[in-house]
């Protein structure tokens, strides 16, 4: 294992930085389930966490917009630094934080609402927009950058649940747009999806990283390859290898990312 | 061996006897589901069957001379034979009639008026103690179709009375439906939000654990108990009015609380953890989220656990007798401070009259609150059905 101190790994820091993790740590109660993780996302960009099941990378993606603070008897150091400003720092409202940096999850998880309530109704709350035509073009809008508008255009009055699995995941990602957030998170979005809506989802997410800063979880090798532009290998709680996709999967520096990438264990 | 001629290759030697216990089992699981079921039937038909006859009421038809005498002394309005004969109820109710028409006064009629309760009896067939004199003016009577047993409308339009003839379940009626209205007022919201702060909020320490416990226990504290707390705190201490809907509504709020927590809680946590989280990423405040998605998935079940509390409240005795709402009263109250007693108390007053007639009051009573029972229970199902939101 590599000691902490070469964990900082920052290909490319001339390009734009997005997010800055530096002497992250976090425990869950004794478990040490991130140990002092350095890495800087950068801004348009799609970048992939890869390494095996219980390593650490739903709990990394989870620091980056908070979500770990709902967990009981978790603790953090370090920080996580975006567009300059330390999301932990005491003077950061987490509500404020989750509405810049979305989420979509592993299994599509749309609101008990209609597919234009589930859209219109965090923006609303937010009160980016107000009811009526401001909250349709929206609802358009999102739906249109999702790829959805056009299978959901005549029934946006039925519920968001009456979808497939692959078309309530894009509803959960217009669901996310909507709230016109800088960064994505995705966490194995297409696990749970059939190869032809994964398909979907990856061309919406190569579209997506015009505008938003993307960061993916996935156990699909070919997944990561084939959509992101870099790429970090975990490993018990640790940040192995982090670098541009195609060096990381063709050249890989450390051993434990090569096997893994090989298929040796995972 | 049979099977193996035929070359079977399922041939299992152990099975037969196998399926023979299934069958045994199945047969016995249909047997306690028939036992229950005779139960449940024998109940209901020999209920139904007392119930009945209080649904009809003996009339007579009397000459009634309305006069000074009969104004003082409303027993000089009919004919001596008679005067065991007609109910005492309606005989008190003359001068009071005189005041309101006085046109009638000297005047003579012949019409029906309500029959004693011990004639009413005795024309259903049932046992009485009337005499061989009175017997033989009925029979009379009944020859010249002077008496009749009619629809009974005095049952649900009166109070309670002394005399059964006279009793009705309608003041209770008011009684219980001002006692459970303060029930729910008091209990659905305070269960609501507890079960809000419980399941939303609390964090899990020892602190929550022991309300927890606590909560749960409430349920099974036997009801009398409640009366006890209810006449020491919300009579004696806060100086509340005794019998009044309104202390039997606080305390029979106090036992569907724990029904209503236990069952919005459960209702809560049926809700998907990942329904939240999706509102969590979106930045959405913690009341936006429990108010726009998590309270309306809850809400059915939220609906049905209130239902069935207030159901288990509506049948309840023990505590209401505690607080006095057992007391004779047979007018019905205008307001929740009004003296006043419910359905279940108004059947145990019946219940221990020496009068033969008011065993089928009871009987009838008990259909009655029954049939409210199955009411609720039905808009219990249909109210889950018709707001569950569908994944
Ligand atoms: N809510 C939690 N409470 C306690 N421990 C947790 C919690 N979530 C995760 N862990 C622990 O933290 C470690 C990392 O988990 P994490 O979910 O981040 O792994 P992962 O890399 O996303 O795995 P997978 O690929 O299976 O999703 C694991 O050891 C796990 O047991
Ligand atoms: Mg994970």
């Amino acid at each position: 294992m590599k000691s902490s101190g070469n964990n900082t790994l920052n290909p490319h820091r001339n390009s734009d930085i997005k997010i800055t993790a530096s002497g992250l740590n976090l425990w869950y109660g004794d478990n040490h389930a991130l140990q002092d993780i350095n890495m800087d996302i950068h801004k348009n960009k799609i970048t992939a966490l890869i390494g095996p099941s219980g390593c650490g990378k739903s709990t990394y993606l989870r620091c980056i917009n908070r979500m770990n603070d709902l967990i009981d008897n978790t603790r953090i150091t370090g920080e996580i630094v975006i567009d300059s400003k330390n999301i932990y720092d005491a003077d950061i409202d987490v509500v404020a934080v989750r509405k810049r940096i979305g989420m979509v999850f592993q299994q599509p998880n749309p609101f008990p609402k209609s597919i234009y309530d589930n859209i219109s109704y965090a923006p609303l709350k937010h009160r980016l927009i107000k009811k009526g035509i401001e909250s349709d073009e929206l609802v358009e809008s999102s739906l249109i950058s999702a790829g959805l508008w056009e299978e959901v255009k005549d029934k946006l009055k039925s519920p968001g649940t009456s979808l497939s699995g692959g078309q309530q995941q894009r509803l959960c990602i217009a669901r996310a747009i909507a709230v016109k957030p800088d960064v994505i998170l995705m966490d194995e979005p297409t696990s749970a999806l059939d190869p032809i809506s994964t398909e979907k989802i990856e061309s919406l997410m190569m579209d997506l990283k015009k505008d938003y800063t993307i960061v993916i979880v996935t156990h699909n090798m070919q997944q990561a390859h084939r959509t992101a532009d870099y790429a970090a290998y975990f490993h018990l709680g640790n940040m192995v290898e982090y670098n541009q996709t195609e060096t990381l999967f063709n050249s890989p520096a450390e051993a434990l990312t090569e096997s893994y990438i090989s298929g040796r264990f995972g | 061996m049979n099977n193996q001629k035929n070359h079977n290759p399922f041939y299992d030697p152990s099975l037969s006897s196998r399926h023979r216990s299934a069958r045994l089992f199945k047969a016995f699981t249909r047997g306690s589901i028939l036992i229950t079921l005779a139960f449940l039937c024998f109940f209901i038909f020999d209920m139904v069957r007392t119930a009945y006859p209080a649904m009809w009421q003996s009339y007579v038809k009397v000459e009634v001379s309305y006069n000074e005498k009969s104004s003082k002394i409303s027993q000089k309005a009919i004919d001596k034979k008679f005067r065991k004969i007609v109910s005492r109820a309606w005989l008190r109710s003359i001068p009071k009639l005189l005041k309101q028409q006085p046109e009638l006064m000297g005047t003579t009629a012949n019409q029906w008026v309500l029959a004693d309760d011990q004639v009413d009896q005795y024309m259903k067939g049932h046992h009485h103690n009337l005499k061989q004199k009175q017997v033989s003016v009925i029979e009379t009577l009944k020859t010249n179709a002077q008496i009749e047993l009619r629809w009974n409308n005095i049952f649900l339009s009166q109070g309670d009375s002394k005399l059964p003839e006279n009793a009705g379940v309608y003041s209770s009626l008011i009684g219980s439906i001002f006692t459970l209205f303060v029930t729910l007022a008091i209990a659905f919201p305070l269960g609501v939000m507890t079960a809000i702060h419980l399941e939303e909020f609390a964090r899990d320490n020892m602190l929550t654990r022991i309300i927890e416990v606590n909560i749960n226990n409430l349920a099974a504290i036997p009801s009398i108990l409640f009366g006890l707390l209810g006449l020491a705190v919300f009579i004696n201490l806060f100086g509340l009015p005794r019998s009044s809907p309104l202390v039997g509504g606080l305390t029979l709020a106090l036992m569907t609380l724990p029904i209503i927590i236990v069952s919005a809680r459960a209702a809560l946590r049926s809700v998907p953890d990942s329904i939240r989280q999706a509102g969590y990423g979106l930045g959405l405040t913690k009341i936006q989220i429990i108010q726009g998605n998590v309270l309306p998935i809850a809400f059915p079940g939220i609906l049905t656990g209130t239902i069935i509390g207030l159901a288990q409240a509506m049948g309840e005795t023990a505590p209401l007798i505690i607080i006095g709402m057992i007391a004779f009263i047979p007018d019905s109250p205008n307001s929740i401070t009004d003296a006043a007693t419910v359905l279940p108390a108004q059947i145990f007053t019946w219940a221990g009259m020496p009068e033969r007639a008011y065993v089928e009051k009871t009987a009838a009573g008990i259909m009655v609150i029954l049939l409210i029972l199955f009411f609720l229970n039905a808009a219990a199902i249909y109210l889950r059905k018709k707001y569950e939101i569908k994944w």
